[in-house]
């Protein structure tokens, strides 16, 4: 695991800051998030406070700061969507999960998140777990999806 | 015979006078594909196709191909705009015209190569064909370019999209791409450039319309050491996906952009900024410079000119304020992304400090077609004030959900009902929002209005984002208007009191409308109305004294919704009511013992258990259990379930 | 180049290049600010400064805007100030409605700010914040709840102090302030200067209260508590009372501190004495056998932490000899303790700073003995005139007094430690003294005395040495510096280091707020007593020389390492 920062940090032989929203969404996406470990060594790379490197971070919704489920549910929160009911699927799945946006339950099975229109509007809602896609979702397909899910683990 | 590379380089992009061979003319109509041996199978591959589920038909296509023992071809191609129709799969039979079907989910693709391949083609799935010169049509199949979605579209930007292979360049050549790139740097001086394209009047497609020749003259004047160009491509709008598809669907037109652009302002670095989700246009994108490097399109002394150029791609973490400019320029250096006061300008101290100019994806793509056809082509295309086309992006409660490109001037009406086809499933038309979360809503008398950036500033609207969402009756404008200020406030960077603020409070306030609460006195009633009062003037405050435009506009959606709605909070207020039967919190559910059979369906899948009543007898919901979630709605296969 | 502007109907002049609100003020317009801040480049961020601009669609905030010729302004149209009010409206609807019970009441920018607007209904309501406050660390307590996000202590911490201890989090709504991973203090990298306590316009960052342990000592019979006060202090208190900065009150600080019921009452000069006398002699030392060179003060806790933290490898440079603060501790637990036959578990050691990190030097490990500390307590400038007040003492109308002997007498060079560069003064004099045995004739050093600069340096021959001394007051020049020296630079052997700029008379425990004009007349006032008082070297001090001879013996002799001096270790902190 650690290696995997050295390595990325190494390859980058400066240490201009302006590769350093780079260097972290590489960490991140082999990591899967950002570890304090991460932000401690990219810190003493780049020469600037942790403080700093985390206050940067947290400002972007890609970074994620705790790792993410087997299964990370994206649900399209677009206007399309929005406009086809998608909060309902977004409480259903808050409901049988209880968990949050950014948050992962804790058998570690699944995170969710909200991201913005997915490009299927067409469709909508949509959601994504891992890499397939979900359309024209309906809040009452939620405990199904997520069964599956449970079983296929 | 010399290489595809070699015949591209000498005898197209270098051949000034477009005067071919006839051998030579062969041979680009086989490098654009009008001319095979194989029949050729194009599958709409990019973001929307893929969640349509494009990549089972390409399997079962793959898989149908080898059980028949058929040689043919597949080439992925993007994005036609014609999101609502995908999967969309095209095919072209050695000498037939190109032909184009909708909706190829995998269990479609046998019966339609059937019939294609049987030179009989009777399917529902039948698009259009491609109007092709020399090559034999379809009979009783209609032209493409018939269809009132295509019909009444301009298409500059958008071309070649979903046409050609986003992934050769070599097809992108053929069609006479990077032309005018060469003819640039042989034969303008940057300052040639500039006045061109002040000449063609293009103005900026991502914001306010600032005329993109004045700001790259402006740059290039401004001496430094080093100057950049930006390519805004961070396109965040919950309803906006153009720029993406775009790029998915032809990176080498934005990437020529580019390269005038950078030439144009005295630029030797190229940064494009686009939002990480948008892994496949990163991915295409990435192809398309190292193609356009292998050629010699890129890099050090292009085509011996002497001009240099170096293209970075900058992955935005995810923040759709990083879309406005001085706050890009921040990401780009590694830092939070919040907008700087102006001035200085960007053009004037920019990036790391230098001269930059910002320009928006479908700006960029403009320009090739200028520098080849010229200004006064250009100018000729839109209105007085606004020349050429734009692109929407076109989605919510519309038929034909997608991308289009309109010439300037015309109006939304056409735009709706006939390009749009009218709203889906046969409901009312309530409203447009134009712009996205920055932007207003228009209703049904002011749809009349044209395309033109005098007359949507008029109104106080802007083009935005160019997202247009369609409302129908059903939904619910305090419910939306709040999803709007939702979003801004969760995108505010938070670094203005008026704006992290005012937004949040404004959210305060319509959730507060949305929602009845435990135990209200009746004095609530009056103070809820107060607060919408409030929010007039917190609302005008917040447009007054923001930093940046994401707070400048942020309460443009609630002023026009309640300009044109205000009947509907006044319900929401007083009466608890929303009519939509959308905020869930106001609304009771029902079951009409008439139609309810009493089959039990509805309470087995209730969440909250608010559901009673015995197998075959009328079922009844518990008021105070249910948490109006609607679940029970979908379930009921007898429409049993009403809301009040 | 200047030109006219209009603004308010009149003509002004405005110089090019500068901002609306510089000229503006120049003229004496008043336009309220809260995220400016001098000599930092605008942030633009709270908008409250803004001014309509005829021609402009929007306003403009003054702080951040060039003037330009054809301007025509105007400060408080209607308009202009319907926005204020909105953005103070704003900022207070989910403040917490504290004021009477805030650290800040009568002292706060954003009440002053809804006096000025004449906010007087509560139009907007809000969801009041929920975040806890921080009072993990030592010093500070940091309240989010009260924070208005202004990042004027985000600006001071990382392009003034060089810290970066605290940032910015998140965005919009969910925007913080923080240390790193929303960590307490405690666990991060900040020194407690407190320079940030000392830019906010609010109670979102105070020092940590030591007064309820006093007030209860002070009440407790069995306790004989006496109280050191630093000599930035005497400069500085009479602020907190209406006076204009500069007067020194030090008679009347003594005689208010007995009135409260002190025991004893001391001035840390004697203490800064003879840190001056041991450092001095370890500077010799060290000159004389060249070994961890260049030497640093290390009186200041705050810049002592830095070492510690970010140059672990550079501790042996530190002055091993501890700070007055510590030094007169020791003593009011011995030697006072045995003078006046009271067991030193009674005495209770009471210290008022115009710093917050003296609060953290006081509880460091190694400044315990026996589970004894030195100093039990330690107060800031502003929580003594909150113990003045509270004891209704009227300190500007009574007489002056002397100072308790026994630890009494000073030199006007341990009152020079109260600003950056007089401590490298003070150990410059006695040096001197101890390489060639005769005193400095011109004692002023006037290289070191520029107000203007946080990095000064002053060379100077002794014998056959060529001594070189820099200072410094922030850890932006101290990185500066240590890079040079890092880069092979040799001819520095002695750094003077104070974690705020200007010295202690402007800590992070000094009245709020300390301007450039305040910092500037305190600064005076200090070398106003250097030139009034007769005994100007630390070596010349007789009690402080008796004192040696019947106690300590010689200087950095085993006793007295044992006594007056400590060690540095090495911290493990969020960098
Ligand atoms: C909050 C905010 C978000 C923006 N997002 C985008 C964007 O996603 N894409 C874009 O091209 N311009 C965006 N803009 C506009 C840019 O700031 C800028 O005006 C534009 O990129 C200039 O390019 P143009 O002159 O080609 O239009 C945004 C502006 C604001 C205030
Ligand atoms: S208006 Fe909003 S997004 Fe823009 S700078 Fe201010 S807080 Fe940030
Ligand atoms: S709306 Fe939801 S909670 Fe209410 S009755 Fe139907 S299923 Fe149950
Ligand atoms: S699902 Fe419909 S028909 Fe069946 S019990 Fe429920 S309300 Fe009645
Ligand atoms: S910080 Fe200021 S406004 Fe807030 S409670 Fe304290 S005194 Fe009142
Ligand atoms: S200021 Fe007003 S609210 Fe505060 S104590 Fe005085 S009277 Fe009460
Ligand atoms: S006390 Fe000093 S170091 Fe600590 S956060 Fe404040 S300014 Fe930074
Ligand atoms: S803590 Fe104080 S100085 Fe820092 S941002 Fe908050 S209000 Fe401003
Ligand atoms: S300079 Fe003085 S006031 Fe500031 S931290 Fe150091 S000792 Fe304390
Ligand atoms: S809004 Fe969800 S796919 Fe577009
Ligand atoms: S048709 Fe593919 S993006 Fe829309
Ligand atoms: S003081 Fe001018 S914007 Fe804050």
């Amino acid at each position: 695991m650690a290696s995997n920062i050295d390595e990325i940090l190494e390859k980058q032989n400066n240490s201009d800051r302006s590769d350093l929203l780079d260097v972290l969404q590489e960490i991140q996406e082999i990591e899967g998030y950002l570890s304090e470990e991460t932000i401690i060594k990219t810190s003493l790379h780049f020469k600037m406070a942790t403080a700093k490197i985390y206050g940067i971070a947290s400002f972007y919704d890609h970074f994620k700061f705790t790792q993410q489920g087997k299964f990370h549910i994206r649900v399209c929160n677009g206007t399309a969507c929005h406009l086809s009911h998608s909060s309902n699927i977004r409480k259903e799945i808050e409901k049988l999960l209880k968990i949050q946006h950014g948050q992962c339950t804790r058998d570690g099975l699944f995170s969710i998140e909200y991201v913005s229109c997915l490009s299927a509007c067409g469709i909508s809602p949509v959601i994504s777990v891992n890499k397939a896609y979900y359309t024209l979702v309906k809040a009452s397909d939620i405990k199904g999806i997520i069964e599956n899910l449970k079983a296929e683990k | 015979m010399e290489s595809n590379i070699q015949f591209l380089k000498e005898k197209v992009l270098l051949n000034e006078t477009l005067s071919f061979s006839k051998e030579d003319e062969e041979r680009i109509k086989i490098l654009k594909l009008e001319k095979t041996i194989k029949p050729i199978i194009f599958v709409g591959a990019s973001s929307c196709g893929y969640v349509a589920g494009v990549q089972k038909t390409m399997d079962t296509i793959k898989q149908y191909l080898t059980e028949k023992q058929i040689s043919a071809e597949i080439i992925k191609v993007g994005c036609i705009g014609l999101c609502a129709l995908e999967p969309i799969m095209d095919v072209q039979l050695p000498g037939m015209t190109r032909v184009s079907f909708k909706y190829m989910n995998a269990e479609n693709v046998a019966e339609v190569l059937d019939g294609v391949f049987n030179n009989t083609i009777e399917s529902d799935h039948i698009l259009g064909q491609y109007r092709q010169k020399n090559l034999q049509k379809w009979e009783n199949v209609n032209f493409i370019d018939e269809i009132d979605y295509f019909a009444g579209q301009k298409r500059i930007v958008t071309e070649h999209n979903g046409i050609i292979d986003p992934e050769d360049i070599e097809t992108f050549i053929a069609y006479g791409g990077y032309r005018a790139f060469i003819k640039t740097i042989y034969h303008y001086t940057s300052n040639d450039v500039c006045r061109i394209i002040e000449k063609s009047e293009l103005r900026g497609r991502g914001g306010s319309g600032y005329p993109c020749g004045k700001k790259w003259k402006i740059t290039h004047d401004n001496a430094a050491d080093q100057h950049y160009l930006v390519c805004n491509a961070n396109e965040s709008d919950p309803g906006a996906f153009m720029e993406k598809s775009i790029i998915e669907s032809n990176p080498h037109k934005l990437l020529e952009g580019m390269a005038i652009a950078a030439y144009a302002i005295g630029a030797g670095k190229a940064f494009i900024y686009i939002r990480a989700d948008n892994k496949l246009a990163i991915e295409r994108f990435k192809k398309a410079i190292d193609d356009a490097k292998a050629f010699g399109l890129l890099g050090e002394n292009i085509f011996d000119s002497g001009f240099n150029l170096e293209f970075i791609i900058k992955k935005g973490p995810g923040a759709f304020v990083c879309g406005e400019e001085t706050a890009m320029l921040n990401s780009i250096e590694g830092k939070r992304g919040m907008p700087r006061y102006r001035p200085p300008y960007p053009t004037e101290r920019g990036l790391f400090g230098k001269p930059t100019v910002i320009n928006n994806v479908e700006t960029l793509c403009n320009v090739p077609a200028i520098i080849i056809n010229g200004p006064v082509w250009f100018n000729s295309i839109g209105t007085t004030t606004s020349k050429g086309t734009k692109v929407f992006t076109l989605s919510g409660k519309i038929k034909m959900n997608g991308i289009i490109e309109v010439e300037m001037g015309t109006t939304f009406e056409d735009i709706i009902f006939k390009i749009g086809g009218n709203v889906k499933n046969n409901k009312q038309f309530k409203a447009i929002q134009l712009g996205g979360p920055a932007g207003i809503c228009l209703v049904r008398e002011n749809l009349n209005i044209t395309i033109d950036y005098e007359e949507l500033n008029k109104i106080g609207a802007i083009m935005g984002s160019g997202s247009i969402i369609v409302m129908d009756e059903e939904t619910c404008i305090v419910d939306i208007t709040k999803f709007y200020i939702n979003f801004i406030q969760h995108e505010s960077c938070g670094k203005c009191i008026p704006c992290r603020e005012g937004t949040q409070r404004m959210l305060e306030i319509l959730e507060k409308i949305t929602k009845i609460p435990k135990d209200e006195a009746s004095h609530q009633t009056l103070e809820r109305f107060k607060g919408v009062m409030q929010l007039e003037s917190i609302a005008e405050v917040i447009k007054d004294t923001s930093l940046c435009g994401l707070g400048k506009t942020a309460a443009n959606t609630f002023l026009s919704s309640l300009k044109w709605f205000r009947d509907e909070y006044e319900e929401h207020i007083f009466d608890r009511k929303c009519k939509a039967g959308v905020c869930k919190e106001l609304r009771a559910f029902f079951i009409d013992v008439d139609k309810c059979t009493g089959c039990n369906a509805c309470m087995r899948k209730c969440p909250e258990n608010a559901i009673i009543g015995t197998v075959k007898y009328p079922h009844f919901i518990v008021e105070s259990k249910c948490t109006g979630c609607g679940i029970c709605v979908e379930t009921c296969k007898f429409s049993a379930i009403f809301i009040k | 180049m200047i030109f006219d502007i209009e603004v308010n109907n009149k003509i002004i002049k405005a110089k090019r290049g500068e901002t609306i609100l510089s000229a503006l003020n120049r003229n004496g317009i008043k336009v309220p600010t809260l995220c400016y801040m001098e000599e930092l480049a605008p942030s633009g961020a709270c908008r409250i400064c803004v001014v309509e601009v005829e021609g402009q669609q929007d306003l403009v905030p003054s702080c951040a805007q060039p003037v330009e010729e054809w301007m025509k302004i105007k400060t408080h149209s209607p308009r202009v100030i319907k926005a204020r009010k909105t953005i103070v409206e704003l900022l207070l609807s989910n403040h917490p409605d504290d004021c009477l019970y805030c650290e800040r009441n009568g002292n706060c920018e954003l009440q002053k700010l809804s006096i000025e607007l004449n906010v007087l209904e509560r139009r907007i309501i809000g969801q009041k914040g929920k975040q806890k406050a921080d009072r993990s660390g030592s010093c500070m307590v940091r309240d989010p709840k009260k924070c208005i996000l202004c990042g004027r202590c985000v600006r001071v911490c990382e392009e003034i102090i060089g810290v970066t201890a605290i940032d910015f989090i998140k965005r919009g709504n969910h925007c913080e302030i923080t240390p790193s991973f929303r960590k307490g203090i405690n666990l991060s990298s900040c020194i407690n200067c407190g320079q940030c306590i000392m830019s906010c316009p609010t109670a979102a960052l105070y020092e940590r209260d030591h007064l309820p342990e006093i007030i209860d000592s002070l009440n407790n019979p069995e306790k004989h508590v006496v109280i050191q006060y630093s000599p930035a202090i005497s400069v500085t208190l009479a602020e907190e009372f209406g006076v204009k900065a500069g007067k020194d009150i030090n008679g009347m600080l003594n005689a208010a501190l007995r009135k409260i019921g002190f025991n004893k009452v001391f001035d840390s000069s004697f203490g800064a004495d003879i840190n001056t006398i041991e450092v001095a002699n370890e500077l010799v030392n060290r000159i004389k056998s060249g070994q961890n060179l260049p030497m640093f003060s290390s009186c200041c806790p705050a810049w002592v932490k830095y070492v510690e933290q970010t140059h672990p490898d550079l501790i042996g440079n530190l002055a091993s000899a501890k700070s007055p603060q510590q030094i007169m501790g020791t003593l009011m637990k011995g030697y006072l303790a045995e003078c006046i036959n009271i067991p030193s578990e009674n005495i209770y050691t009471v210290s008022v700073m115009p710093c917050i990190a003296k609060k953290f030097e006081a509880q460091r490990e190694e400044m315990t003995h026996k589970g004894i500390t030195e100093v039990d307590a330690v107060l800031t400038t502003r929580e003594l005139a909150r113990l003045i007040r509270l004891y209704g003492i009227d300190i500007m109308n009574i007489e002056s007094e002397l100072a308790d002997t026994v630890l009494g007498t000073r030199s006007s060079s341990g009152k020079l430690y109260a600003v950056s560069g007089g401590v490298a003064e003070a150990i410059i004099r006695t040096s001197y003294n101890l390489l060639t045995g005769g005193d400095l004739i011109n004692y002023k050093i006037t290289e070191l005395r520029s107000v203007n600069k946080n990095k000064k340096e002053f060379k100077i021959k002794i014998t056959d040495l060529d001594l070189g001394i820099a200072v410094v007051s922030d850890m932006i020049n101290a990185e500066k510096l240590l890079d040079e020296i890092k880069n092979g630079r040799k001819d520095i052997h002695f750094i003077e280091v104070m974690a705020c700029p200007g010295g202690c008379v402007n800590g992070g425990g000094q009245p709020i707020p300390s301007r450039k004009e305040e910092i500037k007349a305190r600064i005076k006032a200090i070398y106003d007593v250097d030139d009034k008082e007769s005994i100007k070297f630390a070596h010349k001090n007789p009690q402080l020389n008796e004192l040696y001879k019947i106690l300590f013996g010689k200087p950095c002799d085993e006793n007295c390492m044992n006594i007056l001096h400590t060690s540095f270790n090495k911290r493990d902190v969020l960098l």
